[in-house]
């Protein structure tokens, strides 16, 4: 087991540095120059050069590039030149802000996708399937920002029970029941479509699970039916949702993106677009390395889990 | 099976019991001002920004030697008591305000003014790091800064400069605590320190930025104890905070919603033109355009009342000439904007032989004052078909349509959007209708106006010092331009905000600055 993580996190490595070539190409093809976008309407060519020179930008592309990298190794990710500040700040504090607001999510999808499946499964056809099937299909079809505006102005503006927008409240908030309250909207808002592709998944796999022989066998013993459920069914198809809880867990950092325009969330997508739209290299290239970094590793977790349930997957 | 997910469900029930129900959200309390804000603030460091999303902000933290009269792009004293000019126009001597102190304590005079400037224009200042400084061009005619006394300063410019007085009313010319950008530096847009009726009391980054009433200001104090600026980026979501109580006041509200708001009794809709205008920049040293009958022709044939009316809902009023009537001591009251003649326009196509002629169009996708641009661009294409001419667009994300269109439209299109919004009348036709603003001289004359009339009128209208006679030739330069047709005169932009009927005493500047001291919160 420790030779397979071992052997995980240093084939992590080419993956990274795969990735921190493929960002920087992609920030540095798109057309747009970030002197302009730091100039505004009034830049003449004069200032653009000027402050390209600044910024390092008329260096040769492999250049710039083993300079980023090389700083970034040791810990500088560079100063964004739209937030005047730190890159390695800026994203810190809004990745931490993503990772509550998609915990949450993920740990809701999984909560509710598991126990969908479930009760679909061991009440295939009845009326809970069926109302069940229902609404993961509209929870997987409804699209995420336009479901979000619509808890919004039903609970925040028209009841009043929720904020709208925002992370804590700005006035006399900044305890942990106002990061609650504000928690509510996005992060059912984000974890809607997850729940409904974990609640199908999941109803298959027990539903395959449930034909097996060793459920009949258990059954043929008289062990009591929870028992069977719990113990024996779903802790085999579990083995199988969980990768799937790991790619979710990419999707809902993805989805995070609207999520957080829409309600306002400080999170790392939210930064990622308005970084972009202002050509701020640095914070995108810093903010990408780190999301994807995660992502890897969370996809490595997800398959030591599976290892630890499943015996049947060797190392 | 059943009493676990019936436990589940409990369990929500009780969470959303705790935090949620009965628990009506807040409203802010009162005497504290909540604005919401398009963006996050850049940098709170007045010469280092040019977004107004930022100046909304350091209007209500810093003071200028000069500010715009109440209600006009006049310029009235403000830190200076009073200025003469010498009679060549080239020495402003400015007497400053006695007593005034930043909010750190240090005292206001002459040395700071002078501080001031250094650091954005003499590369070798000790601060001159803390940039860059986008707009320090506004003053490159400086050439030497004196202190007379300590409450005297001397501006000696190379050659007179008519505008210097209202770029000076403008945020970069806003004075900043010499002592609060030496201990910060490069960091002092984040912890600004002015003179002005509020002083800075956090920035929480992405959530809020919080000002606090000066009570030592010079002038009256401020009404409000505190104004928080929360940058809400998505514009519906600002809407449904107003609407929950969440904010107080909203600038750049979408027409929909203006819409529906001002049929509400509990919000407060108000409305004023600016400096702005949107144009379209034709190409005329290539292709059709290089016909003033054809230029007109596309001012004839585009309905900008449907534009302004339809597309802009009626945030934008219709344009005239390349001077926004914002301007009112230098404009041009006589002129009336093209009427929309389509019989006309197919005349004068016909007459310059460019019937059925092609046209390409850039169009942007959003960007500083272009308002609604893809449909505006749509709309203006199918108004150029009913003439016959055959407009391919082109559409751009906005630092790369900027890329394009500012070297100049020669070889790649034929017309192009563009808005400006600025605070003198000289401004935008100097910088793009003069020979000499082409784009190889480094200026934003895009589509190769010549006129040696507009120029020698521009270059007198920017070195006389009285008003009159610079609003007599800048009447004179927007005949000429009006007739040469340059460019197609769309759209002035009316700004808007929205407040609770709660706000009192608010009102909109044709700066489009937002002066928050005279408001009261109840």
């Amino acid at each position: 087991m420790h030779v397979y993580i071992l052997r995980r996190l240093i084939l992590m490595i080419p993956v990274l540095l795969g990735l921190t070539v493929i960002v920087f190409l992609i920030m540095s093809l798109i057309p747009g120059d970030p002197a302009l976008a730091i100039l505004g309407s009034y830049a003449t060519p004069e200032n653009v050069a000027k402050l390209r020179a600044d910024l390092g930008l008329d260096k040769s592309m492999v250049e710039q590039y083993w300079i980023w990298l090389t700083n970034m190794v040791q810990g500088d990710f560079g100063r964004s030149y739209s937030l005047n500040r730190p890159v390695l700040d800026e994203i810190l504090e809004r990745f931490g802000a993503t990772l509550i607001l998609a915990g949450t999510a993920l740990v809701l999808c999984t909560i509710f996708g598991l126990l969908t499946g479930v009760v679909s499964a061991v009440r295939q056809y009845g009326w809970a399937d069926k109302t069940l099937t229902f609404a993961v299909l509209i929870g997987i079809s409804i699209p995420s920002f336009w479901l979000g505006l619509l808890l919004m102005m039903f609970f925040a503006v028209e009841l009043r029970w929720l904020p709208v927008s925002g992370m804590y409240a700005i006035y006399g908030g900044g305890d942990l029941p106002d990061l609650i309250r504000h928690l509510i909207l996005p992060s059912v808002t984000l974890a809607v479509v997850a729940t409904g592709i974990i609640a199908r998944l999941t109803r298959s796999n027990m539903l395959e699970v449930l034909r097996q022989d060793f459920i009949r066998t258990a059954r043929a013993k008289g062990l009591d039916e929870n028992r069977v459920i719990y113990r024996h069914a779903f802790k085999a198809a579990l083995v199988n949702v969980i990768p799937v809880i790991g790619v979710q867990a990419g999707f809902v950092l993805g989805g995070a993106v609207y999520i957080e325009t829409v309600f306002q969330w400080p999170g790392i997508g939210r930064m990622l677009v308005n970084a972009i739209s202002t050509r701020d290299i640095l914070l995108v290239q810093g903010g990408v390395v780190l999301v994807a970094g995660s992502y890897v590793l969370f996809n490595l977790f997800a398959d030591v889990i599976q290892h630890l349930l499943d015996p049947r997957v060797k190392a | 099976m059943k009493s676990l997910f019936k436990g589940a469900l409990t369990a929500a029930a009780l969470a959303v019991c705790a935090f949620g129900f009965g628990h009506a959200e807040a409203q802010t309390p009162p005497g504290v001002l909540v604005v919401g804000q398009i963006a996050e603030p850049k940098s709170l460091d007045p010469a280092a920004v040019t977004a107004v999303n930022d100046f909304r902000i350091l209007m209500n933290v810093y003071d200028g030697l000069v500010r715009y009269k109440d209600g006009t792009l006049e310029v009235e004293p403000a830190l200076a008591e009073s200025w003469t000019i010498s009679d060549d126009g080239t020495v402003y001597t400015f007497k400053l305000r006695d007593g005034v102190t930043f909010h750190d304590g240090t005292p206001f005079n002459a040395e700071a003014v002078k501080y001031n400037f250094d650091r954005m224009l003499d590369e070798n200042h000790p601060q001159h790091d803390t940039g860059p400084f986008p707009l320090a061009f506004f003053f490159s005619a400086v050439e030497t800064i004196d202190v007379m006394d300590d409450l005297t300063v001397k501006f000696t410019l190379n050659a007179p400069y008519a505008p210097f007085l209202s770029n000076l009313a403008y945020p970069t010319g806003l004075i900043v605590s010499p002592e609060a950008v030496k201990e910060f530096g490069a960091d002092y847009g984040r912890h600004p320190v002015g003179t002005g009726p509020f002083k800075f009391a956090e920035w929480e980054s992405n959530a809020k930025v919080v000002v606090v009433r000066n009570d030592d200001y010079w002038e009256d104090a401020a009404k409000l104890e505190a104004v928080v600026f929360r940058p809400i980026t998505d514009a519906n979501t600002r809407v449904a905070e107003l609407m929950a109580g969440g904010i107080d006041l909203m600038v750049e509200v979408p027409p929909d919603s203006l819409t529906q708001l001002s049929g509400d009794d509990n919000f407060s809709v108000y409305e004023q033109a600016g400096p702005h205008l949107w144009f379209l920049i034709l190409n005329m040293k290539e292709g059709p355009f290089k016909d003033k009958k054809v230029r007109q022709a596309i001012n004839y044939a585009i309905d900008k009342k449907a534009l302004v009316e339809n597309v802009l809902q009626g945030t934008a009023e219709i344009a005239t000439g390349p001077t926004p009537p914002a301007f009112a001591w230098a404009y041009n009251e006589q002129l009336q904007p093209y009427p929309h003649d389509v019989e006309k326009a197919k005349q004068l196509i016909k007459e310059a032989g460019a019937e059925g002629a092609e046209v390409t169009f850039y169009v942007t996708e959003g960007g500083s004052g272009m308002l609604d641009p893809i449909p505006m661009g749509a709309a203006i294409q199918a108004d150029l078909a009913q003439i016959g001419l055959t407009v391919a667009i082109e559409t751009y994300e906005w630092n790369t349509f900027l890329g394009k269109v500012n070297p100049g439209l020669e070889g790649k299109a034929d017309m192009a959007e563009m808005a400006w919004m600025t605070n003198d009348p000289d401004t935008l036709p100097y910088l793009a209708l003069r020979t000499d603003a082409w784009p190889d001289k480094g200026g934003f004359n895009s589509g190769y106006y010549s006129n040696p009339e507009v120029d020698k009128l521009l270059e007198a209208a920017r070195s006389s010092t009285d008003q009159a006679e610079r609003a007599k030739l800048y009447r004179e330069m927007q005949e000429i331009v009006y007739d040469d047709a340059p460019w197609a005169f769309i759209a002035n932009w009316k700004q808007n905000a929205v407040s609770s009927t709660m706000v009192d005493g608010f009102k909109l500047q044709p700066s489009f600055f937002l002066l928050l001291d005279d408001v009261v919160k109840n």
